[in-house]
């Protein structure tokens, strides 16, 4: 059912900017209009590239976001997870609340 | 003689009914949520884009490109890959989940107390691995707190003696401990890592289920003002198993999903999910038309994202533990298109 719901309605989540939306729903209580612009205006794309795994595939590589990895498509040397949370956290605007522990935890 | 057109009734069996056919349970499905919910039917208009999605043969269907809404969850992913994180890898990196979800399988509140430490290891853990957010999730389940398996007296022994008071008493105990258990575990989800908590399945045991978790959401929302806090419904109306509970003067017993989103927001939730339990003897297709008219006016009053459950027999989704593809992704596209809302 998870797998029927994402091809039927899901924006892709990491496949595209599903999770940077999601993010801006949770942080912020954005509709999802508002989250779509914001995002969007962040990246510098359209409304119409956040569910685009093509186009996003290539803005989240050039902005170091966290691609999806897989054994012909990968990138070492890449941030991704912890890494490109960092990123992600400073490119939205937002607080996220595990890099603020890492950071913590790490003495950084 | 009008064609016949494969369909699914509410528990997932596939039947054969005409367009016409179709349209009626539309038309008297969207009636009857009206009536009963006090709220306009659909449009003709509505009906209409509801009938052309269900009067088609195709196996699957899907939002048109550019309208996909997120995805948030309230379990999720397959507990059959080993390990949680594991799970919650594989559904960020090949399912494409937009929020994950961290989750036990004992899904209450009052067992996750128990095992608190344990679940925040995984927490801290899975947010080392992934990318996209993960809240942490579990139930209310207020009727856990009354004997023999909690503390206060079990009102619904109490209630059919005639003991109002009683019962009534035994669920303001029962809240206390409710409320308490729910700021342990999603205070403690937080401080671990979380990006935000699941209230899900609220309200399954009633107005007081209802009320111990809006103060439990006021709690985090005072002590977390960035967290994520997520709300799920049991179902389309807040049953008044106690009666007189109210918050901030307004009485729970009996809201519908536009008044039950007010009282959430108002509290503090940032994403709210209403629930339409599933009629089985009906159609797929009356089930969502009744289900778009008692939530289309949540979306008129609603200053945070609204995801309706599509889960297991709520909202047209059929009540089966496969629920059929064709069934669970037509009720989709018929939430998104029609309510226009902002994830499922």
């Amino acid at each position: 059912m998870d797998v029927t719901h994402a091809l039927a309605a899901g924006m892709g989540g990491m496949r595209t900017a599903g999770d940077l939306v999601a993010r801006m729903q949770m942080s912020r209580g954005m509709r999802l209009k508002e989250a779509k612009d914001y995002v969007a205006g962040k990246l510098g794309c359209t409304v119409r590239d956040l569910s685009d795994s093509y186009a996003m595939e290539q803005i989240r590589g050039e902005k170091g976001l966290g691609r999806i990895l897989d054994h012909s498509n990968l990138h070492p040397g890449e941030p991704n997870a912890m890494m490109a949370k960092f990123r992600i956290a400073e490119l939205l605007g937002i607080r996220i609340n595990s890099v603020d522990k890492f950071r913590d935890l790490a003495g950084l | 003689m009008e064609a016949r057109i494969p369909t699914r009734m509410g528990d997932g069996f596939m039947v054969e009914m005409t367009r016409s056919e179709l349209r009626a349970d539309i038309q008297v499905a969207s009636e009857e949520a009206a009536r009963r919910a006090r709220v306009p039917p659909l449009t003709a208009d509505e009906q209409a884009h509801l009938l052309d999605i269900y009067a088609s043969p195709a196996a699957f269907t899907a939002v048109d490109i550019g309208d996909q809404v997120v995805l948030s969850c309230d379990g999720g992913g397959s507990k059959m890959t080993g390990t949680d994180i594991q799970d919650l890898l594989e559904s960020e990196q090949r399912l494409g989940q937009d929020i994950l979800e961290l989750w036990h399988i004992e899904y209450s509140y009052k067992a996750i107390k128990t095992i608190l430490p344990f679940q925040q290891q995984v927490m801290q853990n899975a947010q080392l691995m992934l990318t996209a957010p993960i809240q942490y999730g579990a139930q209310p389940n207020l009727a856990f707190y009354s004997k023999p398996d909690g503390p206060a007296s079990n009102w619904f022994e109490l209630l059919p003696k005639g003991d109002i008071a009683g019962a009534r008493a035994a669920i303001d105990e029962a809240m206390e401990h409710a409320t308490q258990d729910m700021v342990y575990v999603t205070g403690g989800m937080i401080e671990a890592g979380a990006d935000g908590v699941d209230f899900d399945t609220t309200g399954g045991a009633g107005d007081g289920d209802f009320l111990s978790t809006l103060r439990a959401v006021k709690h985090v929302r005072e002590k977390y003002p960035e967290a994520g806090i997520e709300l799920g419904m049991a179902g389309e109306l807040v049953i008044g198993v106690h009666g007189e509970l109210e918050w901030e003067g307004r009485r729970l017993a009996g809201l519908w999903p536009r008044e039950q989103l007010e009282v959430c927001q108002d509290a503090g939730v940032t994403l709210f999910g209403p629930a339409v339990n599933i009629r089985t003897s009906k159609s797929c297709a009356w089930n969502i038309a009744y289900s778009l008219t008692v939530i289309k006016p949540c979306m008129e009053v609603a200053r945070i994202p609204v995801h309706p459950n599509v889960g297991e027999g709520v909202c047209g989704v059929p009540v089966n533990g496969y629920p059929p593809e064709d069934a669970a992704s037509r009720a989709a596209k018929a939430l998104v298109d029609i309510l226009r809302c902002d994830g499922l």
